[in-house]
């Protein structure tokens, strides 16, 4: 009998490379493992709607539960892979137990950067968030009138602010370099960001670097800033980026850097292991990267499913990305890796713009906030290999859909 | 609660009683209807949930803002008159026996 295909980590990926391999018809056996007791399910709203309140959790998961035994996958949840046998093509759990496989992919995964224990990173009441079981520890100290303190100005960080805001908390954020979203985003949309969090009531701390969580009996009452200010905090959200899970991989031997590198069809350096998502680093225009998005996660799933079934395929897909933040929708297309220039192009409506990120004359990337044309446009655009004129996109009297024909 | 039933290109039909207040995309991953894929969930970000009403029904399914009319710009196969996500259509009594016409991309 054939071995069936591996899935180690339930996320994302692994629902688009089921859903891709059940809807081509690939009759290959599949049996996925993940570590968490969920069926895999949507991450993005845990920073927003699910942590909020307004989404119960049955209606993050990307398929229901019942699903996948529906369509004849074996499925262990809450179950650990520790150990893959490549010789012998298969892996172990932490049960004992082994699977053999014809061919393994990993979606593993990526896993959020702790404070160090020294400064206060264990401490009770300091969390990060990157799953449900995140949310569900931290929700219950979401009350009114609490503090928050948030570690990082990236988009987990400003996110969760936003929610606490809503939810009558106080926060202060920290952001250690000179401006929140410095790593993913242009000067403007930093600005964009600050000024509304700031109209939202959080108080937000730029080039602040903290020296240390304070506690009591075990518990964070607070943090001192490297000045020597001392803040009073409830709670402590870190955010402050994540690594690939490639533990695994780096025990068997794989090729990793940055995470599990793989090819245009997302095989790593054995070609019966793939790998995709958070986790699998991969070249893009010359340049190694990794990417920690749905859309990636997504498209690299079912590219893999693809591949398995025989089409010949490429991994080539534009990355995007979206942001909600209060009553902002902030939506990316591209990358702006690499960017020499900005343009910046009001919206159609009040409190929207876009800005559109040139590498010398390319355009490679557009944030728009507000102002889902321009997404939609700069997608378009983008993808076409189209590059209007930094002129042309600054002239509002330019219509974008023109530019995207 | 709603009887929804999906048409798809290649001549199938699933048809499913679908709970009030889901949407029509979460609806239709969860019974397997082909080519709805609703990457981003259902906030407008994706396009990936494109179907056709039909017409008898269009008017029923709500109004299309403005979001939603540019994100319709992006889908896969182009959009018509009677194009909508479905993530923007909310299941409710007076959709009952709703008809949607699923486009296949390439």
């Amino acid at each position: 009998m054939q071995e069936p295909i591996v899935i180690v980590g339930a996320g994302q990926a692994a629902a688009s490379f089921a859903s891709r391999h059940i809807a081509l018809g690939n009759r290959t056996g599949l049996l996925l493992i993940g570590d968490e007791p969920e069926p895999p399910y949507q991450r993005p709203p845990l920073s927003k709607k699910y942590m909020s309140g307004e989404l119960e959790k049955e209606r993050l998961f990307i398929r229901p539960e019942q699903w996948y035994s529906e369509q004849g996958i074996t499925t262990f949840f809450g179950t650990r892979v520790v150990a893959i046998e490549r010789n012998r093509k298969q892996v172990e759990t932490t049960n004992g137990d082994t699977f053999g496989y014809d061919r393994l992919l990993l979606c593993t995964g990526s896993s959020p950067r702790k404070l160090p224990a020294a400064i206060g990173g264990d401490l009770a009441g300091v969390y990060t968030l990157r799953n449900i079981a995140d949310v569900e520890a931290m929700a219950p100290e979401f009350q009114p009138g609490r503090k928050l303190l948030i570690v990082g100005g990236g988009y987990i960080g400003l996110e969760a602010a936003a929610v606490a805001r809503k939810l009558g908390l106080e926060v202060t954020l920290l952001e250690m370099a000179e401006r929140i979203l410095q790593r993913v985003a242009a000067p403007e949309t930093s600005d964009f960001f600050r000024n509304l969090h700031q109209g939202h009531g959080v108080d937000i701390r730029e080039s602040t670097q903290l020296a240390g969580l304070l506690e009591d009996s075990g518990q964070v009452v607070g943090a001192e800033l490297a000045d020597g200010e001392q803040i009073q905090a409830d709670l402590v959200l870190v955010g402050i980026g994540a690594t690939p899970n490639s533990e695994l991989a780096e025990k068997c031997g794989l090729d990793c850097n940055n995470g599990i590198v793989v090819n245009d069809i997302c095989q790593t350096s054995d070609p019966n292991i793939y790998a995709a998502g958070d986790c699998s680093n991969f070249l893009r225009n010359g340049q190694s990267i990794r990417l920690e998005s749905v859309q990636n996660a997504a498209d690299q799933g079912d590219l893999i499913a693809r591949v398995l079934a025989g089409e010949d395929v490429r991994y080539n897909a534009l990355p995007w990305f979206w942001s909600d933040q209060y009553d902002c929708k902030l939506q990316i297309a591209g990358l702006n890796i690499g960017y020499t220039e900005i343009v910046l192009r009001p919206g159609t409506k009040p409190g929207g713009q876009s800005i559109w990120y040139y590498a010398k004359d390319r355009l490679i990337a557009v944030d728009a906030m507000n102002d889902p044309l321009a997404y939609a446009m700069g997608r378009k655009i983008i993808s076409a290999g189209l590059h209007p004129s930094p002129q042309q996109i600054a002239d509002t009297g330019v219509d974008l859909k023109s530019l995207a024909k | 609660m709603a009887k929804i039933t999906w048409k798809t290109e290649d001549g199938n039909e699933i048809c499913v009683d679908v709970k009030d207040g889901l949407n029509l995309m979460e609806a239709a991953t969860a019974n397997n209807v082909p080519h709805i894929e609703g990457e981003c969930g259902g906030c407008l970000s994706c396009a990936t949930c494109h179907v056709f009403v039909d017409e008898t029904w269009f008017s029923k399914t709500g109004e299309i803002d403005d979001i939603e009319d540019t994100m319709l710009e992006m889908t896969d196969v182009e959009r018509e008159h009677n194009s909508r996500l479905s993530c923007q259509i909310i299941a409710s009594p007076e959709l009952d026996g709703l008809i949607l016409y699923v486009p296949e991309p390439e």
